[in-house]
């Protein structure tokens, strides 16, 4: 990493290339752990205009490495946005007909207040003295935001991963301010397994010696070493045995035979090296603890007496839930029960269960499917709610 | 909705006929499940001109896509399995147009539309029909005719009935029928004072409204 590289990360914490929404004490976020948060700031972008009516705004909920930056060139890599594919003029979720709001989570490291951000009571990072963040306390600072912005009620939350689990929760506890939503590759709750694959991640952040007990930052190292094994263990969960074994197989990486050694012989072994190596660059690993823990404890229906369809009932909101055949990670089995729990307590809920080989990360590849039911979905949504086609068009 | 009238449907000469017969039997204003939606046609018809709250259950994703794209709500699902998820009484009609024939345990179909909904709604092939009599008895070969016109061994129908074994079947699951239709090769309903077995020889499809005695 350069020093320039490394400079932006700490910088993107504190003093975003992004629009930033400032919360004092006179508005704090009542958090889950039971503390009431303030001062804290959030992030966004936007997209698009808002119409007259502040009917046409869709909030965009990023998934666990993602960030605000949804369809503009990233501030750090230099990389396209992350959901181009589907976000943009033209595109499904089209910045032509509506207003399009994506800010970074709680306990994120792009600009929202997270473990990276400066403590103001000491003037230090936060390290481990940030709350731990749940993924209603997410959602609770986006409300505070589009208070901010004016808006009574979103057109459409969507979100795949945990921007799903962040859409579910929207639709249970604001359910007058959300109009239709999208949950992708998603669940009510995180299941054994996926709390297991994120201990083991954060386990690799610790026990890194830089980690210095997540005071890194004060001690000016980074625990780079255990964060990319954390994001290479995390990186084979996003795709399938078939996908991974169409891209990479067995072949080897710019040799003809093994070298018996531990060099990465195979492109497999390359690849997730690279993924390890970039992953560090622009994501902060104390962000990485915080943000993987609110997945863990999100459960929704333990809010509701362990019954989902709770959560939901007499909701009037539209539902469009997506899954992916390959995805093992959120397989459809979990899709089901939510529409299940919406069918159970009244809801307008639509399903499809797109086949695919390309696994949980399919929701931010060019996978054509998606692409048509969500404009579906959204047609059909945006004639309901009364927003015309394109303006001037 | 005032211009919800079975008038109005009757100048509907883009629709099929059995999606017609069923709309005609739709009180306007309900809640409406189809299951085996297709493409949705049917469910669009019912929105449109009878005001219902339509919900589909369809196997396959280009029909549910094709579903979402007209802003019906549609699940991908199977009548076979997902129909048990639903809680009781939460329609006024289940409708399972065409579909009966191609589902693994009838029987258990029609107690689960019977259970969540009022009412229940079922078209299907006549297999009764003179014409596929005729064949199987002078050709000595599974039946094809235009309406069902895969072999045996390419066909999604797996239970095929007769108008009346689907009434012994009724008569099996205690419910009563409401409203008996068939109609024949030509799409024009047959007498309603018609004897059974006249139904039975010339109807190609029938179209039955149930509901729990």
């Amino acid at each position: 990493m350069t020093v320039s590289q490394r400079a932006s990360v700490l910088s993107e914490a504190d003093t975003p290339h992004s629009l930033v929404a400032r919360f004092d004490a006179s508005s704090p976020l009542a958090m889950d752990c039971g503390i009431d948060f303030a001062p804290f700031s959030i992030a966004y972008q936007t997209y698009g205009v808002l119409n007259a009516e502040r009917s046409n705004a869709i909030l965009v909920c990023h998934a666990l490495t993602g960030d605000q930056h949804v369809a503009n060139i990233h501030p750090v890599t230099g990389k396209a946005g992350w959901w181009e594919t589907m976000v943009g003029p033209g595109r499904p979720i089209d910045t032509d007909r509506f207003f399009i709001i994506c800010s970074n989570v709680l306990g994120g490291c792009m600009g929202t207040t997270g473990p990276a951000s400066l403590n103001p009571n000491n003037g230090e990072p936060y390290g481990l003295d940030m709350p731990i963040v749940t993924i209603r306390d997410m959602v609770r600072a986006q409300a505070k935001l589009i208070d901010h912005l004016g808006i009574d009620q979103l057109f459409c939350v969507v979100g795949g991963s945990m921007g799903g689990m962040q859409v579910l929760q929207w639709a249970a506890t604001y359910p007058d301010r959300v109009f239709s939503a999208i949950p992708i590759a998603a669940a009510a709750r995180h299941s054994s397994q996926n709390i297991a694959f994120h201990e083991v991640g954060r386990q690799a952040v610790m026990a890194d010696p830089n980690w210095c007990g997540g005071r890194y930052l004060q001690e000016g190292v980074k625990p780079e070493k255990g964060l990319a094994v954390a994001r290479m263990a995390a990186h084979i969960t996003y795709m399938s045995d078939d996908s991974l074994h169409r891209k990479f197989g067995r072949k080897l990486q710019n040799r003809e035979a093994p070298t018996f050694s531990f060099q990465a012989d195979f492109q497999i072994e390359s690849y997730l090296r690279y993924q390890g190596s970039t992953f560090v660059e622009r994501f902060d690993a104390n962000s990485y603890l915080y943000v993987t823990r609110a997945m863990d404890y999100f459960d929704l229906a333990a809010d509701y007496d362990g019954i989902l369809a709770k959560a939901f009932k007499g909701s009037k909101s539209r539902f469009c839930v997506v899954s992916f055949t390959s995805d093992w990670l959120f397989p459809t089995s979990e899709s089901r029960s939510v529409v299940h729990a919406l069918n159970a307590g009244g809801a307008s809920v639509s399903f499809v269960e797109i086949d695919t080989n390309k696994g949980h990360d399919a929701f931010l590849l060019d996978v054509p499917e998606l692409f048509s039911t969500t404009r579906g979905f959204l047609d059909a949504a945006a004639k309901a709610r009364g927003i015309h086609q394109v303006h001037g068009a | 909705m005032t211009d919800a009238s079975p008038r109005r449907l009757d100048d509907r000469n883009d629709v099929r006929v059995d999606h017609l017969l069923i709309a005609k039997m739709v009180e306007p204003n309900s809640r409406v499940l189809d299951v085996g939606c297709g493409d949705g046609a049917l469910l669009q018809l019912l929105a449109t001109e009878r005001n219902v709250d339509a919900r589909g259950i369809e196997i396959s994703q280009a029909g549910v896509n094709e579903c979402v794209a007209r802003g019906l709500s549609v699940i991908q699902g199977d009548a076979d399995t997902d129909l048990s998820d639903y809680p009781d009484d939460v329609f006024d009609y289940v409708i399972l147009s065409q579909t009966l024939q191609a589902t693994r345990r009838p029987k258990v179909v029609l107690e689960n539309m019977l259970r969540i909904g009022r009412r229940a709604i079922v078209s299907f092939p006549n297999f009764g029909h003179w014409r596929i009599r005729t064949q199987l008895m002078f050709k000595g070969r599974m039946p094809v005719t235009d309406s069902l016109s895969s072999p045996w061994y390419e066909t999604q129908n797996i239970h095929f009935c007769t108008v009346r074994d689907f009434v012994a079947l009724v008569d099996v699951l205690g419910a009563r029928i409401e409203k008996a239709v068939a109609i024949n090769h030509f799409g024009a309903p047959l007498r309603v004072t018609a004897p059974w077995w006249v139904w039975n020889m010339f109807g190609e499809q029938a179209v039955f409204v149930l509901s729990r005695k």
